[in-house]
C-alpha cells in the first residue's frame, strides 16, 4: 500500500514537474563563477532551501500565505547546476499560474539570491526578467556643479586681467614721463624703415658723454 | 617712431609656445593610426626621411620669416613682395577656419572631463530602458561608449542635413573653451608666454603617468607587438609615403601663420635654426611617445575585448550544454567544441550561429583614428581600469592642454596680424582685438628665397647658411609641397562625390553618406575664401599701384 501511494506520488510529481511543463520555470546558478574558492557544493539541502524560499515568497502573494514546502516541487536537476520547477496548489493536483510565481520571485528576488549569497546574473531564473537597479540620479547633475566652479574661476581671471589693464593704462596716461618697467618688457623703441626695422639702439647700456651736460642746466644766454 | 614689439620673456617661453603649436591632438591621435595602417615599426622610416627632408627645412624658414620680418602673416609676406600679401591674409583665414572647429574640440575635452568626476563613470553603463527590465535598445546595438558620444555628447542627428536642437551642455562648454583662450591671449605674449610652460609640460607628465600604467596593464605587450612588428611591404606603398609627408607638415603646423607669429615676437638674434630643429625633433619624439602608450592602451582593450568574447561563448556552450560551472575554460575550450560537435551534432549546430568567433588579431586591428580613438577607444579602456576616474580626468586634461595649447597658436596667427594693422590696432586695445578673434583651409604656397634673405639670416644669426638649408629651400621642399597638391588635388577629383559617416541610431553603427548638394557649395565656398585671397590681393596692389603712378608725376 505504501509502494502504491509513494509511486503514485512521484508519477503525478514527474506529471506536474518536468522540463517545459505549464507553469515551470527553469533555474540556473552559476555558484563556481560567483564564489570561487568559497562555493559550496549544491545538493539536497540546497535544494530544501531553495524550496523554502520559493515557499516563503509565495506565501507574501495574498491568497497564497498558505503555500508550504512540499508544495515546491523539483525535477531534472542537472550538473550545470540548473533544474526546473513548479508550485503546486494545496490539493496537488494543479500547478499555480506562472503569472502569479513570476511576480512574487521578482519581489523576493533580493532575499533569494542573499540566501544562496549569489546575484540576479549567478541566479537567473529565466523567463523571469529582474528588475534592474535605477543608477544613482543626484538632483544636480555632478557636471554642471564642477563646470560652474571652473567658469566662475575663468571669469574672475579674465576680470582680473582686463581691470588691471584698464587702470595701467589711466596710471600710463596720467604719468608719462613714468616708465612702468615691470609692466612692459621691452622698452627699445625700434625705427622702422621700408617696412624693415633697423637695429635697435641698446639705449639701456648707452653711457654719457659729459661733454655734452653741464652741472646745471641753465638756458644759454642770447 | 614706433610703440615698442612686445617680445617673450626668454627664448625658452618662444621654444614652449612653438612645442605647445606643435604638439596637439594629432600627435595623439592621428600618427598611432598612421603607423597602424602603413606598417608599424616601418613607418617611421618615411616619417623620418620626410622629418629631415620636409619639416625641419620648412619650420626653419617659417621661423626665420617671421624673426625677420617681426611682423604677422600679411605683414611679413607683404614685406617680401606686396604682391604676395594674399599668401598672408589667405593664412589668417585658414586660422580663422581652423580656430572655429578646433575650439569644438577642446569644448568636448572639457565635457568629458567634467563627467570624468562621477562614480561609476557616465560611459561605462547603459541606460535603463522605459520599464526597467534592460539597457536602452541604441546602447546595447552599439556600446556604452559609443553611446554616450554619439547620443549623450553630440546627440547626433542621422543625417548632415537634419537639424537637431542647440545642445545646451556643449554649447556651455564651447563658451567656456572660448573663455579659456581668450584668457590666456588677452594680454599678449606676457599672458600667453606663462601658459606655455603649462601647456607644453603637463601633456609630458600624463603621458608618462600613462606610460608607466600603460605598460603594466594586462595585454599591453599584445598591442605593443602588434604596432612595431614592421611590415616592410607597405614601404613600397606609395600612401604611407604621402601620409608621412602630410603628417610632418600638419603636425608642425607649417604655414598657417602661427609660427611666423610666434618668431616675430623674438629677438632679432635669437637662433632660431638651433630651435627649428629642437622643436621638430621634439615634436616627432612625442608623436612616437604618444603611439607607445596609445599602443599599450590598445593592446589592453583588445586582450580585455577578446577575453570577454571568450568568456560569452563559455557561458553560451555551458548554459546549453548543461556543462559544470568553471569546467570550460579558454585553455579546452577549442578541445571541448571539438567533443560537443561530434557527440551532440544536432545541438551543436543550433548553437553554432551564436557563437562569435573571437580573436585577438582582428580586436587589434580595428585602427581608428582622431575623436573615434579619444572618446570611444581610449574610454573604452579607461572603464576598465582601476580607479577609472583619476585617469580618465588625467587623461582629458592632457587633451585640453594640448588642444589650447594649438589654439594659442591658431589664434596668434589670426591676432598678430591684426594687432600689427595700424588702422586697428590704433582705434581698439589689446584686450577688444583679443576678444574678436574668430576661425581655416590649407594653404599650399611655394616659396622664393631672394639672396637678401640669406644674407638677413647671417646678420641675425651670426652664422652662414649651412648648404644643407639652401638645398632644401631651393629644390626639394617645394617640389613636395607641389606634389602633394597635386596629389590631393587629383585624388580628390578622381573620387567624385565626398562622403561621410554618419551615426546611425537603429544599427548603432556608422553608415558613409553622401555629402548632399549645398554642403558641396558651403566646402567650395570655404576652400576658395581663402585661396582666392592670394589672387585678388596681387590683383588688387597691382591695380592700386597702377592708379599710384598715374596720379603722381614719374619720378627717377
Amino acid at each position: 500500500m505504501l509502494c502504491l501511494l509513494f509511486f503514485l506520488v512521484t508519477a503525478i510529481h514527474a506529471e506536474l514537474c518536468h522540463p517545459d511543463a505549464e507553469n515551470a520555470f527553469k533555474v540556473r546558478l552559476s555558484i563556481r563563477s560567483a564564489l570561487g574558492d568559497k562555493a559550496y557544493a549544491w545538493d539536497t539541502n540546497e535544494e530544501y532551501l531553495f524550496k523554502a524560499m520559493v515557499a516563503f515568497s509565495m506565501r507574501k502573494v495574498p491568497n497564497r500565505e498558505t503555500t508550504e514546502i512540499s508544495h515546491v516541487l523539483v525535477c531534472n536537476v542537472t550538473q550545470r547546476v540548473s533544474f526546473w520547477f513548479v508550485v503546486t496548489d494545496p490539493s496537488k493536483n494543479h500547478t499555480l499560474p506562472a503569472v502569479e510565481v513570476q511576480s512574487a520571485i521578482r519581489m523576493s528576488r533580493n532575499r533569494i539570491n542573499s540566501a544562496f549569497f549569489l546575484n540576479d546574473q549567478t541566479l537567473e531564473f529565466l523567463k523571469i526578467p529582474s528588475t534592474l537597479a535605477p543608477p544613482t540620479d543626484p538632483s544636480v547633475p555632478i557636471w554642471i556643479i564642477i563646470f560652474g566652479v571652473i567658469f566662475c574661476i575663468v571669469i574672475v581671471a579674465v576680470m582680473l586681467l582686463i581691470l588691471s589693464g584698464i587702470r595701467q593704462r589711466r596710471r600710463m596716461s596720467k604719468g608719462p614721463t613714468e616708465v612702468d618697467d615691470t609692466e612692459e618688457k621691452c622698452e627699445n623703441t625700434i625705427t622702422i624703415e621700408n617696412g624693415i626695422p633697423c637695429d635697435p639702439l641698446d639705449t639701456k647700456g648707452g653711457r654719457i658723454n659729459d661733454a655734452f651736460l653741464t652741472e646745471d642746466e641753465r638756458l644759454t644766454p642770447l | 617712431m614706433e610703440k615698442a614689439r612686445p617680445l617673450w620673456a626668454n627664448p625658452l617661453q618662444f621654444v614652449f609656445a612653438c612645442i605647445s603649436y606643435s604638439v596637439g591632438l594629432g600627435n595623439v591621435w592621428r600618427f598611432p593610426y598612421l603607423c597602424q595602417m602603413y606598417g608599424g615599426g616601418s613607418f617611421l622610416v618615411p616619417y623620418v626621411i620626410m622629418l629631415i627632408v620636409e619639416g625641419m627645412p620648412l619650420l626653419y624658414l617659417e621661423l626665420a620669416v617671421g624673426q625677420r620680418m617681426r611682423q604677422g602673416s600679411i605683414g611679413a609676406w607683404r614685406t617680401i613682395s606686396p604682391y604676395l600679401g594674399g599668401v598672408g591674409l589667405a593664412s589668417v583665414v585658414v586660422s580663422f577656419f581652423l580656430s572655429m572647429y578646433y575650439n569644438i574640440i577642446n569644448a568636448w575635452a572639457f565635457w568629458y572631463l567634467f563627467h570624468s568626476f562621477q562614480d561609476p563613470l557616465p560611459w561605462s553603463v547603459c541606460p535603463l530602458n522605459g520599464n526597467r527590465t534592460g539597457y536602452d535598445e541604441e546602447c546595447e546595438k552599439a556600446s556604452s561608449t559609443q553611446y554616450f558620444w554619439y547620443r549623450k555628447t553630440l546627440n547626433i542627428a542621422p543625417a548632415i542635413q537634419d537639424g537637431g536642437g542647440v545642445q545646451w551642455g556643449q554649447a556651455l562648454c564651447l563658451v567656456l573653451a572660448w573663455l579659456v583662450v581668450y584668457l590666456c591671449t588677452l594680454r599678449g605674449t606676457e599672458s600667453t608666454g606663462k601658459v606655455v610652460y603649462f601647456t607644453a609640460l603637463l601633456p609630458y607628465c600624463v603621458l608618462i603617468i600613462y606610460l608607466v600604467r600603460g605598460l603594466t596593464l594586462h595585454g599591453a605587450t599584445n598591442g605593443l607587438a602588434y604596432m612595431f612588428t614592421p611590415k616592410l611591404d607597405q614601404l613600397a606603398n606609395p600612401k604611407a609615403w604621402i601620409n608621412a609627408a602630410t603628417q610632418i607638415f600638419f603636425s608642425l603646423g607649417l604655414g598657417f601663420g602661427s609660427l611666423i607669429a610666434f618668431a616675430s615676437y623674438n629677438q632679432p638674434s635669437t637662433n632660431c635654426q638651433k630651435h627649428a630643429i629642437i622643436v621638430s625633433l621634439i615634436n616627432s619624439a612625442t608623436s612616437i611617445f604618444a603611439s607607445v602608450v596609445t599602443f599599450s592602451i590598445y593592446g589592453f582593450k583588445a586582450t580585455f575585448n577578446y577575453e570577454s568574447c571568450l568568456n560569452k561563448v563559455i557561458l553560451l556552450l555551458t548554459n546549453s550544454f548543461d556543462l559544470e560551472d568553471g569546467f570550460l575554460t579558454a585553455s579546452n575550450l577549442e578541445q571541448v567544441k571539438g567533443y560537443l560537435a561530434s557527440a551532440f551534432p544536432g545541438k551543436y549546430s543550433e548553437v553554432l550561429p551564436q557563437m562569435k568567433n573571437c580573436s585577438l588579431e582582428s580586436e587589434l586591428a580595428t585602427a581608428v583614428q582622431g575623436t573615434g580613438l579619444s572618446f570611444i577607444v581610449y574610454t573604452e579602456a579607461i572603464k576598465n581600469m582601476a580607479a577609472s576616474q583619476l585617469w580618465s580626468v588625467l587623461y582629458f586634461f592632457m587633451l585640453l592642454m594640448l588642444g589650447i595649447g594649438s589654439m594659442l597658436g591658431n589664434t596668434a596667427a589670426i591676432l598678430t596680424p591684426l594687432t600689427d594693422s595700424k588702422v586697428i590696432s590704433s582705434h581698439l586695445p589689446k584686450e577688444a582685438i583679443s576678444g574678436e578673434a574668430g576661425g581655416s583651409s590649407r594653404v599650399q604656397y611655394f616659396v622664393g628665397c631672394p639672396r637678401e634673405f640669406e644674407s638677413d639670416l647671417k646678420a641675425m644669426t651670426g652664422r652662414t647658411l649651412n648648404w644643407y638649408w639652401k638645398v632644401m629651400w631651393a629644390g626639394v621642399s617645394p617640389l613636395l609641397i607641389i606634389s602633394l597638391f597635386v596629389f590631393y588635388l587629383s585624388d580628390y577629383i578622381l573620387t567624385g562625390t565626398l562622403q561621410y559617416q554618419a551615426w546611425d541610431a537603429s544599427q548603432g553603427q556608422l553608415v558613409t553618406k553622401d555629402y548632399p548638394l549645398y554642403t558641396l557649395a558651403i566646402i567650395g565656398l570655404l576652400v576658395a575664401s581663402s585661396t582666392m585671397c592670394i589672387p585678388l590681393v596681387a590683383l588688387g596692389t597691382f591695380i592700386a599701384r597702377r592708379l599710384q603712378g598715374r596720379g603722381a608725376p614719374p619720378v627717377a
